[in-house]
């Protein structure tokens, strides 16, 4: 590191990062909630794709509202419901995720609430996009214009939280079939079906140049740490009690409509 | 009698109609943090409030943190019989896009559940101190209610967290 970059680090609160790619998304989201629980550092975690489609809902999500469970069923997609909030997404090898685990006084300022959170997330994506797409932070989503390409989740304890994005750096448009159009929506996507609503990260910038962007508008609030992924300073704890979990075949089949309301659906 | 005075937002006036209708008194309002603190309950550093009335002990979130919480769609409760330790959590609020926990600002055993906020989470946002509590508790330890903040200290609390961000 140079001189006057060494300089400029001095007094940052220290950020670990954590790069993955491909790891599998309940394993990200399992690192994530026991850092959050069990560190008492800043980390920054960055999992470029997973390996295998999955669904993923917030913490209240169910998949009688949310899915198309008789084509999940079908398909044999893998559906998680993790510790954060926020809604449903279909996640696989194009999509980018990026999450910060902080204490409540890492960021100066920012009070340990959703919005000023958010707020301070779309100041550091601000430098990231600079230029890009005419990029903002539109109610909770990321947006080109008005295309959705990343969407928000946080959780939240007494001294640190937990904000992460998933970003569509790339989607298949057959893998939104199997989510529902969910009953909460944001106002500014307006009646606009899924293909009309969200776009494509990948027509603006490169995977690689996101990442090194992003690492470059972290470094200059945070002084980074790069930690490789096996380390043992990264928890890797088999007793921790994890928030998240995968859904059983039995819990899918039983958010199945039932005989009686699929013969009310057909007579209509 | 404490000065009143009440916040100009629309919300607020709300909420200060419920409150007048209500047996428990509100005592003062700092109107730089709009939220509604009331005479009566004791109040915990990470927003939460305790009424003790005899053996029991009912617990919820404040006004102000409903207010910084956004609208709550989601409550996540323990059931009755187990126990809580103060300053632990001992369940999570969901509001759009973020769970945060609730902790307990006493210990003790729970001994009844609000069961209305499965179906009517948003009680915690239009009546955060009487409809929306969320734990009942007979306290182990009552003398930790004397460590927690009063109704003056906890409005101070407030002003200067939302002064120092």
């Amino acid at each position: 590191m140079s001189t006057i970059s060494q300089a400029r680090s001095i007094g940052l609160p220290l950020m670990n990062i954590v790069r993955f790619k491909g790891a599998p998304i309940l394993h990200q989201l399992y690192l994530e909630e026991q850092l959050l629980r069990t560190s008492s550092e800043n980390w920054c975690v960055i999992n470029d794709g997973t390996n295998i489609p999955t669904i993923v809902m917030g913490i209240s999500g169910k998949p009688s509202e949310l899915l198309e469970v008789r084509s999940v069923l079908q398909d044999q997609v893998p559906v998680v419901r993790r510790f954060s909030g926020g809604g449903t997404v279909i996640v696989d090898h194009g999509t980018l995720f990026v999450t910060f685990i902080c204490n409540k006084n890492a960021v100066p300022g920012v009070q340990p609430y959703p919005q000023p959170i958010m707020s301070w997330s779309s100041t550091l994506y601000n430098e990231v996009f600079q230029g890009i797409g005419h990029f903002h932070l539109r109610e909770n989503d990321y947006v080109f214009g008005n295309r959705k390409f990343g969407g928000n989740a946080q959780s939240i304890t007494k001294n640190r939280w937990v904000h992460h994005t998933s970003f569509l750096w790339d989607y298949e448009a057959r893998n939104m079939a199997y989510l529902k159009l969910p009953m909460r929506t944001p106002k500014y996507r307006l009646a606009r079906d899924h293909e009309e609503f969200v776009c494509r990260m990948k027509d603006f910038l490169s995977r690689e140049a996101f990442i090194d962007r992003t690492l470059k508008a972290v470094g200059t609030q945070f002084s980074v740490r790069p930690i490789q992924s096996e380390a043992s300073s990264v928890p890797h704890d088999a007793t921790f009690q994890h928030s998240t979990t995968m859904l059983t075949k039995q819990e899918l089949e039983a958010a199945l409509p039932s005989q009686s309301e699929t013969y009310e659906l057909q007579r209509f | 009698m404490a000065l009143r005075m009440w916040a100009s937002s629309t919300a607020n006036a709300l909420r200060v109609s419920c409150a007048a209708k209500s047996s428990l008194s509100p005592a003062f309002c700092l109107s730089r943090c709009f939220s509604t603190v009331l005479d009566g309950l004791k109040y915990a550093s990470s927003h939460e409030w305790v009424k003790h009335e005899g053996a029991v002990a009912t617990i919820g979130i404040t006004d102000h943190a409903q207010d910084h919480l956004g609208e709550v769609v989601f409550v996540e409760l323990p059931e009755p019989g187990g126990s809580v330790s103060k300053g632990g959590s001992f369940g999570a609020v969901e509001s759009v896009k973020a769970t945060s926990d609730v902790n307990s600002p006493i210990s003790g055993e729970i001994v009844e559940v609000n069961t209305k906020l499965s179906e009517a989470p948003g009680l915690i946002n239009s009546s955060p101190y009487e409809n929306g509590w969320m734990i009942k508790v007979k306290p182990s330890s009552p003398s930790e209610l004397e460590s927690l903040m009063g109704p003056k200290e906890y409005t101070k609390f407030c002003e200067e967290e939302d002064a120092a961000h």
